[in-house]
């Protein structure tokens, strides 16, 4: 069903040369901007707010992208379709595709840092 | 080029990530940056940061990257600041609204640092060129309104220079375009201090400055010389040796002069590569009176030909003289109205319509009415009965100058000098030193010239003025006149010219003396008067005399006519209130 590669690794060799000292900083807000975003994303579902929840996944997408995760940029645009065409009742669903997909980025991106 | 300048770069994401990512890149290329959160920020940071591009997140609390994009363009104005949308877009619609919104680019997500620095390079020759358009359409800008100026001031001195003159005579109609000098054209008409008026019609190769250059000294050349009384062949040499002198090879001016005589009802003609001359006789047939020289400017003064062709007119009869841009005025289909169209026009005409209005409205149907920015030059000149048309010296301000009051001086003209040259002018000159005398130049030269013609012709030459009483006769006597000039030697005509001042004005005292045989003034004083007392048929020789003693004080001959003295008694203007009149 996504058969987008979980870790673009020649992204992140690029990151890593065009970041230099400060590729850990990058990691580390990308991390705290994504678990920020999850959390986002269910409160959104929770107050119903399509809107506020496509956008959050648009964001969310155009950072996982940048950053050189393209699953989870593709889980993110499903949700921000599924928020743009008002079907909230799926979204928990992506959502938690989402956190699943987050976590096991989290734990390659983490072997990266020094 | 200037790829390796740094570019001031302006930022909006709202992504911290993705901030961080384009930041540093941005900086890894060596260009400065400012990096802000969301298109409000972006906003407010352009007028003060200037940056030569910026990059805006599409979607973006507070302002998105659209909105932000319109004000952006909005306060660069016509300056280039190309702005590029970061989008993970790839709906095609999406990125079409982008470029709408006034976006010049996008970069797509994950950035690719080879593909924003070419993009970057780019942009940045863009905005160069763009800079170095609007820098050269500037000065271009500048120029034009400081040649616009320079025109009007020169159009300003040219006017002083070049005046109308006589132009706005009743029995004068003209057409030029407001500003005919810059295409070269020149039209100028001048009142003769005896009476009639000169016209010259002409058209410079060339346009612009050179040739409204070319037309101040011939201007000075023609008003000058015309008031002081030369003739119309005088100016004509005068005028081409100037032009021959001044103005560059290949550079010259196609032109006619008219000398038009109202009290002989005479009309001399002079065509210098201008189009045919149309002499529109009352009711009568056309003469066309083509070009029979080369145009001013062109020959050496030896080889110059200032022969002007004499034609015998009747009040009614209208002359009319264009320059090329007539025949050459084109229409949409970039045919040229021509000799054809413009006989069919006059051929045509509504009786009664002045021909000039008949051809300028044939070529406004022709071109189709461009009327503004027409290269037209006309002008037609009606024949008048000599006491409609009221010459202006009179109304010459009075010098404030003193000039000379008691004088007196002789001068003699000898030999074959009388055949070349005429002391008229001269004498007209001296005599005009005096302010008071000023306002009565058209008599002085009305008593000067008569003086002279009638010592030359029948004193010098010996030739009887019975002659001119019939039109065979009258032609005659030129050419006998013209033959006799030729073989004309050791004789003289002296004048002798003596002022003084009276209570009231002055007194000019002319003698003409000649070393002819004498001539019988007395029956032609009595044959013109009998032609004052209702005979039409006016003889052109009793006129002079009966002029003559109209205008001076005294006229008396002596030594059998071949002295003549003429007692002139001037007064000053009376000073009305407010000026003098």
């Amino acid at each position: 069903m996504n058969d987008k590669p979980h870790l673009d690794e020649e992204a992140l060799t690029e990151l890593q040369d065009v970041m230099e000292d400060e590729f850990d900083v990058l990691i580390e807000t990308y991390l705290k901007d994504s678990s920020d975003r999850i959390s986002h994303l269910r409160s959104a579902i929770g107050s119903a707010d399509p809107d506020a929840f496509a956008r959050t996944a648009h964001s969310f997408k155009g950072s996982s992208i940048n950053i050189g995760a393209p699953m989870l940029g593709e889980l993110c645009l499903r949700a921000e379709e599924a928020g743009k065409d008002n079907r909230l009742d799926e979204a928990s669903d992506v959502v938690d595709a989402i956190e699943v997909e987050f976590q096991r980025i989290e734990q390659t991106l983490k072997r990266f840092l020094a | 080029m200037t790829d390796s300048k740094p570019l001031r770069i302006l930022i909006a994401d709202d992504s911290d990530s993705d901030r961080l990512i384009l930041k540093t890149l941005m900086k890894r290329l060596g260009h400065q940056v400012r990096a802000t959160a969301n298109g409000s920020e972006a906003v407010a940071i352009f007028p003060e940061y200037l940056p030569d591009v910026v990059l805006l997140d599409v979607m973006m609390p507070v302002m998105d990257g659209i909105t932000a994009a319109r004000e952006i363009k909005a306060m660069a104005g016509e300056e280039l600041v190309p702005v590029i949308f970061l989008t993970s877009l790839t709906d095609a619609g999406a990125l079409a609204r982008c470029l709408d919104a006034g976006g010049d680019d996008f970069l797509t997500k994950p950035y690719n640092k080879i593909i924003i620095q070419a993009k970057l390079g780019a942009f940045n020759r863009m905005r160069q060129m763009h800079k170095t358009l609007s820098q050269q359409r500037d000065l271009i800008r500048e120029r034009n309104r400081q040649l616009l100026e320079e025109q009007q001031l020169a159009k300003r001195v040219f006017d002083n220079i070049a005046h109308t003159g006589c132009l706005n005579a009743d029995n004068i109609r003209h057409h030029v375009s407001p500003m005919s000098i810059f295409n070269g054209d020149i039209l100028f008409a001048c009142p003769r201090p005896a009476g009639g008026m000169h016209i010259l019609i002409g058209d410079f190769t060339g346009h612009g400055l050179p040739a409204a250059i070319g037309a101040l000294p011939i201007a000075e050349i023609f008003y000058g010389m015309t008031s002081m009384g030369f003739s119309g062949n005088d100016v004509l040499r005068e005028v081409n040796d100037k032009l021959g002198r001044i103005l560059p090879t290949g550079m010259f001016c196609c032109a006619a002069m008219i000398q038009a005589d109202f009290h002989l009802n005479q009309l001399r003609i002079w065509n210098g590569g201008l189009p045919d001359v149309v002499l529109l006789r009352k009711g009568g047939p056309r003469e066309l009176v083509p070009s029979r020289h080369l145009p001013l400017g062109v020959l050496d003064s030896a080889r110059f030909d200032a022969t002007m062709e004499l034609f015998h007119t009747s009040a009614g009869d209208t002359l009319l003289m264009m320059t090329d841009g007539v025949l050459e005025a084109e229409n949409e289909q970039a045919e040229r109205y021509g000799e054809g169209r413009l006989k069919q026009a006059l051929d045509t005409a509504p009786a009664g319509e002045p021909p000039i209005d008949t051809v300028l409205g044939a070529i406004r149907s022709f071109t189709g009415e461009q009327s503004g920015h027409d290269d037209l030059t006309l002008v037609s000149l009606d024949m008048v009965v000599a006491s409609d048309f009221h010459e202006s010296a009179e109304r010459l301000p009075q010098s404030a100058l003193k000039g000379p009051a008691q004088w007196h001086c002789v001068y003699e003209v000898r030999d074959d000098t009388l055949a070349q040259f005429s002391p008229l002018p001269l004498l007209l000159h001296i005599c005009m030193e005096v302010p008071g005398l000023r306002r009565k130049s058209a008599d002085i030269y009305t008593l000067l010239s008569e003086l002279y013609t009638n010592a030359l012709e029948h004193g010098v030459l010996g030739l009887s003025s019975d002659l001119k009483t019939s039109p065979d006769g009258f032609s005659y006597y030129y050419s006998e006149r013209e033959r006799r000039l030729e073989q004309v030697s050791g004789h003289y005509i002296r004048f002798t010219l003596t002022h003084s001042m009276t209570r009231k004005g002055g007194k000019l005292i002319i003698t003409c003396e000649d070393s002819g045989q004498g001539f019988d003034h007395s029956s032609q004083i009595t044959t013109g008067a009998a032609d004052e007392s209702g005979n039409a048929n006016i003889k052109y020789s009793g006129r002079g005399l009966l002029l003559m003693q109209k205008l001076g004080h005294s006229l008396r001959y002596s030594e059998y006519g071949s002295r003549a003295e003429i007692v002139y008694d001037w007064e000053l203007a009376i000073k009305q209130p407010g000026g003098w009149s």
